[in-house]
């Protein structure tokens, strides 16, 4: 980070990439998921008013989100 | 008595996710903390850590009061989807160690490395400004975990009392063993204890998403029972398949 910023930037700066770094890191394929869910679990319950396909919807999709990481670690591992 | 077991089954979940998250947070940092103090003497290292506990107090004195002024909704969705974000990279971490995709966290291995960065640093003075910036680097880093964990599993239950205790708890036995038993903090079913902290993660973060998109969950909170379940026999699946589709690959130390 440049010490020559007000520090007012730093912190700031410091704590985006903290956050940046929590959720976002080494898989952004699983924040991005996540969002994803959301937006269409609100589509369903809250636009659609499909309460039943909503509560399958959500674990099943982050079930999908979770394998398509892990294949993806998969992936790059055997490409190691 | 409908009432009391969808209570209890919350309560447990959020005990147990609390209670295992500290444990393993605190586990790593212990790990740090007492690496610095061999290495390069305690009041260094005891500084760095009294530095970084009063930061992660200041955190916690300023966001905790100011979270439960947030409407109900907004709170559940916004922690619902920090927590399942957290939750699935916790889990993914987990079962890639368990079908040896990934190293396992090997808290040895860790000291270590530790004693030998610090080692490489030179002579130290009186005031140790490595041995505190180290320290203090590991509690914080470990310990905005716990908070973050905490904090929002606390709020959303409406139960932050409890989930403050339980991690006082956790922090302080792991503290006391941890001193106890000093260099042994690999014997620690750490890998274990992740997925099980991954699985309730996910569950709250998926239970808390629902609810903060208007979601009604067959059986209220009993319902995080199920999806506990759900996501314990994914992580079966995953472990299983992958274990016999893989060949075991990366070697180093995962920190």
């Amino acid at each position: 980070m440049n010490k020559e910023q007000p520090l007012v930037v730093r912190l700031v700066k410091g704590f985006g990439m903290f956050w940046w770094d929590f959720l976002v890191g080494d898989t952004p394929e699983l924040f991005f998921s996540a969002l994803l869910i959301i937006g269409v679990i609100a589509l369903l319950s809250e636009a659609g008013h499909h309460n039943g396909a909503a509560v399958v919807a959500l674990p099943l999709l982050a079930v999908l989100a979770l394998g398509i990481s892990v294949r993806r670690a998969q992936r790059s591992a055997r490409r190691k | 008595m409908l009432i009391g077991a969808s209570v209890s089954s919350g309560v447990v979940v959020l005990v147990g996710a609390v209670f295992l998250a500290c444990a393993v947070e605190m586990v790593e940092a212990l790990t740090i903390v007492l690496a610095v103090g061999h290495t390069r003497g305690w009041r260094s290292a005891f500084e760095g850590t009294a530095a970084a506990l009063v930061v992660l107090a200041a955190i916690v004195a300023a966001f905790g009061p100011a979270l439960v002024h947030v409407p109900l909704s907004v709170l559940r969705l916004v922690v619902g989807g920090v927590l399942l974000i957290f939750g699935m990279q916790w889990l993914r971490k987990a079962i890639l160690r368990s079908s040896g995709l990934k190293a396992m966290h090997d808290e040895d291995e860790i000291y270590r490395e530790t004693v030998a960065e610090l080692e490489a640093a030179g002579t130290r003075p009186d005031r140790d400004r490595i041995a505190f910036v180290m320290a203090f680097k590991g509690v914080f880093l470990e310990g905005l975990e716990v908070v973050i964990t905490v904090l929002t599993l606390g709020t959303s239950a409406h139960r932050l009392g409890l989930a403050t205790t339980v991690a006082a708890i956790a922090v302080v036995l792991v503290g006391v063993v941890g001193v106890v038993v000093a260099k042994q903090l690999s014997n620690v079913p750490e890998n274990g204890m992740k997925m099980v902290v991954g699985i309730l993660l996910v569950s709250y973060g998926t239970f808390w998403t629902g609810e903060g998109l208007k979601v009604r969950w067959p059986g209220n909170d009993t319902m995080l029972l199920v999806l506990a379940g759900t996501y314990f026999v994914m992580t079966w699946t995953f472990v299983a398949v992958l274990r016999r589709s893989s060949p075991q690959v990366e070697s180093e130390v995962a920190v």
